[in-house]
């Protein structure tokens, strides 16, 4: 198995156990290449990527824009708020117009759900999903069990939960289906309103209490509370939520065992975790940064070879 | 299939002590010298070599390493599979150093070309040589050519020479497939 059974990365969900096996493998490579005193690899000399963000980011923006540098590929950069977007052009029409310009990839982050699937089926490019709405996020996903497996040797039957608003998340479904292939168990934790109906559909364990599911757990994984996707208020107040549902060094030295925390950023200090939290020992959030290059480096590379001269 | 013995172990013993008494000729304690086994198959060699100089010839502080040249080469999206990236392992810097690239066999220079590329991340060596077990001359596609060799074989393009290993085939042997 030395090649990707896909030839997008539209979801976690559209990849098998061999494929981040290989992404994995490769990535190891990669992680590497980007300690040495020269961190820059010719492979994708003769590839143009377009990255288009429909949506806000910052660590994934330049996250990918330095995997694709690292890489040598020919990057550019479109942000819809600077754009045609604005004057009413289609998705399908701005992309084909980028892909005009002879651009053999396209990593996008899009709000509306599916936008990355919908694209894949009317353009000729290869597609990386940033981040569709509530969806997928597939690259954090890979990244986060990357730093699991890093960090604990392997993802097989480690427990791990997800913490906080699992609703709105697209790291929260990427990281279920990326954990459940790679054999661990995944338990989601977070106020009832923050947790979507039919979530045990998915295999899951389901907690409305932190401590027992940190207690349970050897990975707490800390997700935002996102605020920009609340339309109505599904708790009394951001205080009242930090108390519930927060993790401070108190309530871990509480627990029975050293447990490891991750959060895919940007924190909301104070809020998921305090800052004592954030930078102690037990947490490997700087890792998940460092990580991400390898992981997005190894996808696009991999992504690369399948494409036809 | 046919299949020819072009060294038997006993000759691949012989061969790997001249080239190590010709290394400590041109390197005199390798000071100054890194040995370099690229990825995958020149491991094996760089790994003997570098067990041979420090045992039988008493080379106490050599340095070497294994150099990956995947992300370097040029046939990327030109074959069927995508290229599979190998270990690298170099805990020095080459700067100023005199290099010694190691591989089993030389054939078109591509992977030399593509070695030659890698080896700058990590500084600016000083000179750097190529030690080859098999030279298959007039396969050339670059102007490439070993400072050490250990047999030069004349093979055509459908032939291909297969090098085997103790530690990883059972035995020491070069053979000559005509495929």
């Amino acid at each position: 198995m030395s090649q990707l059974s896909v030839n997008h990365l539209l979801g976690i969900k559209y990849l098998n156990k061999e494929d981040i096996q290989l992404i994995f493998e490769t990535a190891d490579q990669f992680k590497e290449v980007i300690n040495r005193p020269i961190k820059k690899v010719p492979s994708l000399r003769d590839i143009t990527i377009a990255n288009l963000f429909f949506e806000n980011s910052t660590r994934t923006k330049l996250s990918f824009e330095l995997a694709e540098k690292r890489l040598s590929a020919d990057v550019i950069n479109f942000s819809a708020g600077q754009s045609s977007v604005k004057k009413g052009e289609t998705l399908i029409d701005t992309v084909n117009n980028i892909l005009s310009m002879k651009v053999d990839m396209v990593v996008m982050r899009h709000p509306s759900p599916g936008a990355g699937v919908f694209l894949s089926k009317h353009i000729n490019a290869s597609i990386i999903n940033a981040g569709d709405g509530a969806h997928e996020h597939p690259t954090q996903a890979l990244l986060d069990t990357y730093s699991i497996r890093e960090a604990l040797g392997e993802v097989k039957g480690k427990n791990v939960v997800i913490v906080g608003d699992i609703l709105h998340s697209r790291v929260a479904l990427s990281n279920i289906y990326a954990l459940q292939l790679q054999g661990a168990n995944v338990m989601v934790c977070g106020p009832k309103t923050l947790l979507p109906k039919y979530i045990k559909d998915l295999g899951v364990k389901v907690e409305t209490n932190l401590k027992k599911a940190l207690e349970w757990c050897d990975v707490a994984n800390m997700l935002r509370v996102q605020n920009e996707r609340m339309d109505i208020s599904y708790f009394p107040s951001t205080r009242e939520y930090a108390q519930q549902y927060g993790v401070n060094k108190e309530l871990l030295n509480s627990l029975s065992k050293d447990i490891t925390i991750m959060h895919p950023g940007p924190i909301n200090r104070g809020v998921e975790i305090t800052s004592d939290v954030a930078d102690s020992d037990q947490s490997i959030i700087l890792n998940q940064v460092e990580n991400g290059v390898a992981i997005r480096m190894a996808v696009i590379y991999l992504l690369a070879s399948k494409i036809k001269q | 299939m046919s299949q020819k013995v072009l060294l038997n172990s006993k000759e691949v013993n012989i061969i790997l002590h001249r080239l190590a008494c010709q290394l400590i000729e041109n390197h005199i304690d390798f000071s100054n010298t890194v040995i370099i086994g690229l990825q995958p198959r020149g491991k094996y060699l760089a790994d003997r070599l570098a067990h041979m100089l420090k045992e039988d010839y008493g080379i106490k502080d050599l340095e070497y390493g294994y150099l990956d040249i995947t992300f370097f080469r040029d046939d990327f999206r030109r074959g069927d599979k995508p290229l599979e990236a190998n270990t690298t392992h170099i805990e020095f810097i080459v700067e100023d150093k005199n290099v010694v690239f190691v591989d089993d066999v030389l054939y078109t220079g591509r992977s030399i070309r593509a070695a030659l590329t890698a080896i700058q991340s990590f500084g600016r060596p000083k000179h750097i040589e190529l030690l080859t077990l098999i030279d298959r001359r007039f396969s050339r596609h670059l102007p490439i050519q070993p400072d050490y060799r250990g047999r030069q074989v004349d093979a055509i393009n459908e032939e291909k020479v297969i090098v085997n290993w103790k530690e990883n085939d059972g035995e020491d042997s070069v053979y000559l497939i005509n495929k």
